[in-house]
């Protein structure tokens, strides 16, 4: 190949630039100053502190928020069901909202402090079932997109570094694109549960389950992606010119083609998170999922849509709490992105 | 909302209305288009290809039986001068005959005469063995169908019969084209693709196009036998989507006249109807939603070929503790949460129709300490201390409690399990894909028959009116094991000595009263003997336009069965 | 180039026969049974014949060597009849009759051919789906670069908040919101599509026009985030790079130096997604035809993975297969036009 087939002058251009300009980390200059800087960068990024900041919270409140909180997100309470979250009192004429506020029950309207979020139809508190299926929520997100990009990540890599591997990797990406979701999952429930269930428990087992069918069929996408890049990268002059000072495979790879396909996995990540946890809810509306009292984001959204236009809360909160999520993720990983790459790095 | 508040009286008004539907007449076709939404869609026309309900009541547009059953429950004649009993001759004396006689002058809607071979055929066409037919129960026990002449078809029966009104009654069993059908016997059924999706009928509607499981339009037809009927002169059919989806479609934006089956929380339907353009209507069949009690050791450490087969079940086998389960349960809760005016308190297997319904057992209130008393009284307590009762032998009462997936059920799983938790037993809940659930699947460890659990929850019923074969459902030999590859009835594994012999006694009884009495017996003997706790008593729930005149909901046919008499109120 | 093409296709045919056999292999392995939508009130035995009567009494081999057969064979003898009898493109040929009335692949559920079916669905899929892509794409891919051109200005801020909300929430939410405000309470839209709706004026094009624009919207909000936020970050990358420095210092007007050199070089992951979205068309949309009752591919799909019609659901997942490959390697192909030092030879 030759510059010269770069038929734009932009792209000849970039050909005569020397190799040790564009070198994205300095070969021989290990690590430690280097991630200060790294960090240094990610905070001076508005945005991904914001987003840092919304992630820690949500994270605590499902984490430690579940001890404090005097409901069980099972327990049932017949007589308190159907209530009203407190800011529906809002809704009230102006001159009664303050006194409905200080004392709901006064003002005919089924509400009260005691569940400020409201209830379900069979009295279980929303604050609890929000705070309890954050953690079911938070952990299949994390844990089936960092499985779907890490399988991703290694297939694409693979393929498009080595051309020897290439063909087969893709077609086994085609096969598994190729696979429905729904008859993949309840083979491996069927395979799979109750070896789970005895090793792990029913909810690890099940959690174990869910990860892993959602992992596996969502990191083809993430591996086209990545090959498509690294194609691309591989013949590029950085590159050439480190195998040309003898760079072997492995370490070519860490240093100079990860790095350099890191916004594509970035954006994959942060769309893969709200890819599994709609596809969790998905999944427990279709039985495949949490045992049923067991509560999650996407289940409650699920849940709450034959009510919309009686209990909006019912809706409005974990929706929000999964696009919340969601956001903080993408601008957590746009900062990442940005204290990441070296030539932004300082500016 | 001033319009809303009026559109609501409307609504009221509505109601009263549809008694006094029968002055409606005028020229066939008059009301335009007649617009029905079955959150279902119809996959094909021909029911006997298919037992699905969503299809069979499809296809009860065109295809139509000899009689049926009406909205109380009753037979009424259809394409038939008379019901035939035997006061009136119809049925032999010894009951192995039941003789038809056809409306004389009916044609199909092509205007060809419909003749007793068409009766006769339909079953052969049935009782093909290569063909698969859904609904050869129907003709269960028939020996011979005869034509003596074209208007005549007598059905022989192998043994007495006291119920005979099997074949070709009810929306199971319409009559099919012999000229149609004729090729498409036995083993070509499935590939008379044209055919099944446009029989040719004798109902008020023929079919212009069939979308598989997505829409059907019909025209009326116009060699229906009553003068100024169908009102309609076109139906669409659409299919698809969900129950909430089909309820807002007439009660709230009115783009359909009529949906069927919503099943939704009351709430949901309350606020719906709210909308003022259409009413909600229930009507009770004898359709039972019930947790069955494992007569059977389901533990896995038995194996596959153990479990559910080395009788008896650790714990549920003890009186007291299904008694003090069933006690514990507050029915009327579960009730308004899951069914609203959909559903009833019932503590009967067969709770309609009347005749048949057990008065002699009461359950419609929560007795939680009562319960606890019987427990504690059979020495069934907690005995190491983990809140968990134990039995005199040491074996927790922990419980697995399977169902189906579904809003409802698993809202009643939490409850009773809760319920359940207070009474001192241990419960874990497992839902499973109602196609796994209910599929016949002998690789799956998860389906009903299986009953790899202790209790679980579903909901059965029967067609027609009487409930001779469903009661025996209750018997020995009827229990799904791994030799009878998992087929049978008998999903509890219930068995009795007494229930065997009175069900007998029953196949042997002709005499109405007679019947429902020994019925009411067998009731009472599976209930009380650990065989079921009966929850609620479900109705079905659909929902017409305002302005939609003459719907008169059936439980026992098929919904649509009047859908001639159908029209526009003008409100 | 073409050879690389040529043993592309060569690999695919018994990459595709490996496909259809995992999928089939798949569904025989996954509990479930078409009888499980038959009420309980019909018998086990009954059940059973019926059962035998679909041909699940078969051994495995042969039930998918029929269904082979049918696929590549009998389906195709139906097609060219097709095409030599009805069809406005070929319909001058004398008729080829070649389909001798042999079993071609039937649904289960339905007793009818399913090609037949599929056929049937293709115009909404395609309208509304299809439709919904093609704006997704338009929109995201100038929402994209400016996003990438002012990064962190108000319009990138937004970009990112609008998109990832409307990623983020799924569509049996959105779903019913939009028929809630715009068909309960505004009564602007039918909330029903009507599928036997057909274009002959104006009037019904303002009507299909109406009865579209709700689920179009809702999916094209997906396909917009998340083309956007690929399109935007390619974009950012290549900013950085050395060449568009070169190109800006040597003059060249702005416009071209991101429309031209940036954009290009940025096309790889859109391409790439853009790719494995197509097939995804032909998916349909499962969940959004559902709520709004499009009863396209999506709807075809799912109602015949319920009901376990396997023939339904092996022939669409494999037409779904061999539309994955032939896109994924078209944007191959594309790779090697867009950055021409890519090669595969």
């Amino acid at each position: 190949m030759t510059d010269a087939a770069g038929p734009k002058p932009g792209l000849a251009a970039a050909g005569a630039v020397t190799p040790a300009e564009v070198e994205p980390i300095p070969l021989d200059e290990p690590t430690g100053s280097q991630w200060r800087d790294v960090w240094r960068q990610f905070r001076s990024h508005r945005g991904a502190m914001a987003g840092l900041m919304v992630f820690g919270v949500i994270l605590l409140a499902v984490l430690i928020g579940p001890w404090l909180w005097p409901y069980d997100p099972t327990e049932t309470d017949i007589r308190a069901r159907n209530t009203r979250w407190i800011f529906a009192c809002l809704a009230l004429p102006w001159g009664e909202v303050g006194s409905c506020f200080l004392d709901p029950a006064s003002s005919g309207l089924k509400a009260s402090w005691t569940h400020p979020f409201g209830t379900d139809q069979l009295g279980r508190d929303l604050l609890a079932r929000l705070m309890g299926g954050g953690r079911v929520s938070m952990a299949v997100g994390v844990a089936a997109m960092a499985l779907a990009l890490v399988l991703g990540t290694a297939v694409g890599v693979a393929a498009g570094y080595f051309r020897r591997v290439d063909g087969l990797l893709m077609r086994f990406t085609d096969l598994f694109l190729a696979l429905p979701l729904l008859p993949l999952l309840l083979v491996a429930v069927l395979l799979f549960r109750d070896q789970l269930n005895a090793a792990l428990g029913p909810e690890y087992g099940i959690f174990v389950l869910i990860v892993f069918g959602i992992g596996i069929t969502s990191w083809m996408p993430t591996a086209r992606i990545v090959r498509g890049d690294v194609l691309a990268l591989k013949e590029r002059e950085f590159i050439l010119a480190a195998r040309a000072v003898g760079t072997r495979d492995g370490g070519m790879i860490a240093r100079h083609v990860l790095p350099n396909v890191l916004s594509p996995i970035m954006v994959s990540a942060t769309l893969g998170i709200a890819t599994a946890i709609i596809t969790e809810s998905a999944l427990s509306f279709l039985g495949l999922g949490f045992p049923p009292d067991f509560p999650t984001w996407g289940r409650l959204l699920f849940d709450g849509v034959d009510y919309l236009q009686s209990y909006p809360e019912r809706v409005v909160w974990p929706g929000l709490a999964i696009s919340l999520t969601v956001l903080a993720v993408n601008y957590i990983g746009d900062g990442l992105r940005d204290a990441l790459d070296p030539r932004l790095r300082g500016r | 909302m001033n319009i809303k508040a009026t559109l609501l009286g409307a609504a009221a008004t509505g109601l009263a209305l549809s008694g006094a539907a029968a002055a409606q007449t005028g020229e066939r076709g008059r009301d335009g288009e007649l617009r029905i939404i079955y959150w279902q869609a119809p996959s094909i026309m021909n029911p006997f290809l298919s037992g699905g309900t969503k299809d069979v009541e499809a296809a009860s547009l065109v295809l139509e039986p000899l009689a049926r059953y009406d909205a109380s429950g009753e037979i009424v004649p259809w394409l038939v001068e008379e019901v035939p009993t035997v006061e009136n001759g119809g049925i032999s004396e010894d009951l192995t005959q039941i003789t038809w006689n056809i409306t004389p002058g009916l044609t199909w809607s092509d205007g060809t005469p419909f003749t007793s071979a068409d009766v006769a055929f339909t079953y052969e066409y049935c009782t093909d063995p290569e063909g698969g037919c859904a609904q050869v129960t129907k003709f269960e026990g028939v020996e011979s169908v005869e034509t003596p002449d074209d208007l005549t078809v007598v059905v022989n029966f192998a043994q007495p019969t006291p119920f005979p009104y099997g074949p070709f009654v009810a929306v199971e069993s319409p009559i099919l084209q012999a000229a149609q059908f004729e090729d498409c016997v036995g083993a070509a059924a499935p590939s008379c693709t044209e055919e099944n999706y446009n029989p040719i009928g004798t109902g008020p509607f023929v079919v212009t196009e069939f979308r598989p499981n997505d829409v059907i339009t019909f025209e009326a037809n116009e060699n229906f036998r009553t003068e100024g009927q169908p009102a309609f002169q076109t139906v669409t059919f659409k299919g698809g989507g969900d129950a909430t989806a089909a309820g807002r479609a007439v009660m709230e934006t009115g783009e359909f006249d009529y949906a069927w089956n919503l099943q939704l929380a009351p709430e949901v339907i309350a606020q719906m109807e709210a909308g003022g353009l259409g009413t909600a209507v229930a009507g009770f069949g004898p359709l039972v939603e019930r947790i069955m009690l494992n007569n059977t050791n389901p533990d896995p450490s038995l194996g596959p070929d153990e479990r559910s087969v080395v009788r008896p079940h650790p714990f549920l086998s003890i009186p007291e503790v299904y008694q003090a389960m069933s006690m514990a349960i507050d029915r009327p809760l579960l009730v308004e949460i899951g069914y609203g005016q959909a559903g009833r308190v019932t503590c009967n297997w067969v709770p309609a129709p009347e005749i048949y319904a057990s008065t002699s057992m009461t359950c419609d209130e929560q007795d939680m300490e009562g319960a606890k008393a019987l427990l504690d009284g059979a020495d069934i307590v907690d005995r190491d201390g983990d809140g968990v009762r134990e039995t005199p032998e040491g074996v927790p009462l922990s419980i697995l409690y399977q169902t189906s997936t579904n809003a409802v059920r698993q809202d009643f799983q939490a409850l009773i399990k809760e319920w359940w938790e207070e009474l001192g037993l241990e419960v874990e809940l497992r839902n499973v894909d109602s196609s796994v659930f209910f599929g016949g699947d002998p690789g799956s460890p998860d389906t009903f028959q299986k009953f790899y659990a202790d209790v679980e929850m579903y909901a059965n019923t029967f067609n027609g009116t009487d409930p001779q074969s469903y009661l025996g459902n209750g018997l020995c030999d009827e229990a799904p094991t791994p030799a009878t590859q998992w087929q049978g009835e008998n999903i509890a594994r219930f068995c009795m000595e007494e229930y065997d012999a009175l069900h007998a006694e029953l196949l042997q009884t002709a005499e109405t009263e007679e019947r429902a009495r020994i019925a009411r017996e067998l009731n009472d003997m599976i209930v009380q003997n650990g065989g079921m706790i009966p929850l609620v008593h479900r109705g079905r729930l659909s929902a017409h336009a305002n302005d939609l005149g003459g719907v008169d909901l059936n439980v026992w046919d098929s919904e649509l069965w009047n859908v001639a008499e159908w029209h526009r109120t003008g409100e | 180039m073409l050879t690389y093409t040529i043993r592309r296709i060569g690999i695919a045919i018994p990459t595709l026969i490996l496909i259809a056999l995992t999928i089939f292999l798949l569904l025989e392995l996954a509990p479930g049974d078409p009888m499980a939508q038959v009420p309980l009130t019909v018998p086990a035995e009954v059940k059973q014949q019926m059962r035998l009567a679909l041909g699940l009494g078969e051994p495995l081999p042969l039930r998918f060597w029929k269904w082979s057969v049918q696929v590549f064979w009998i389906e195709p003898q139906v097609f060219v009849d097709w095409l030599t009898r009805d069809s406005w493109l070929l319909g001058w040929l004398p008729d080829t009759n070649l389909y001798d009335g042999r079993l071609r692949v039937i649904s289960w559920q339905t007793r009818g051919p399913v090609f037949d079916i599929i056929v049937q669905r293709l115009p909404q899929t395609l309208w509304v789906v299809g439709l919904a892509y093609v704006v997704g794409v338009l929109i995201a891919i100038p929402i994209g670069i400016i996003s990438a051109y002012r990064q962190y200005s108000w319009f990138d801020n937004a970009g990112t908040f609008v998109s990832m909300i409307g990623f983020s929430v799924p569509p049996f939410f959105s779903g019913v919101l939009v028929i809630v405000i715009f068909s309960v309470q505004l009564g602007w839209f039918p909330s029903i599509y009507d599928t036997t709706h057909r274009v002959t004026d104006w009037d019904s094009f303002v009507l299909q026009f109406k009865q579209m624009i709700m689920p179009v919207m809702v999916l094209a909000l997906q396909t917009t985030a998340q083309i956007s936020r690929y399109m935007r970050a390619s974009m950012l990358d290549n900013f950085g790079q050395d060449y568009v420095r070169t190109a800006r210092a040597k003059g060249l007007r702005e416009r071209s130096v991101v429309l031209v050199h940036v954009l290009r070089n940025s096309m790889i992951p859109v391409v790439t997604v853009v790719a494995l979205g197509v097939p995804a068309i032909f998916g349909g949309a499962i969940i959004t035809e559902q709520v709004f009752k499009v009863n396209g591919i999506g709807q075809l799909f799912i109602t015949a993975l319920q009901a376990n019609d396997l023939p339904m659901v092996l022939t669409v997942a494999f037409i779904f297969a061999v539309l994955i490959i032939v896109f994924n390697l078209i944007a191959d192909l594309l790779y090697g036009i867009l950055d021409p030092r890519i090669r595969y030879d």
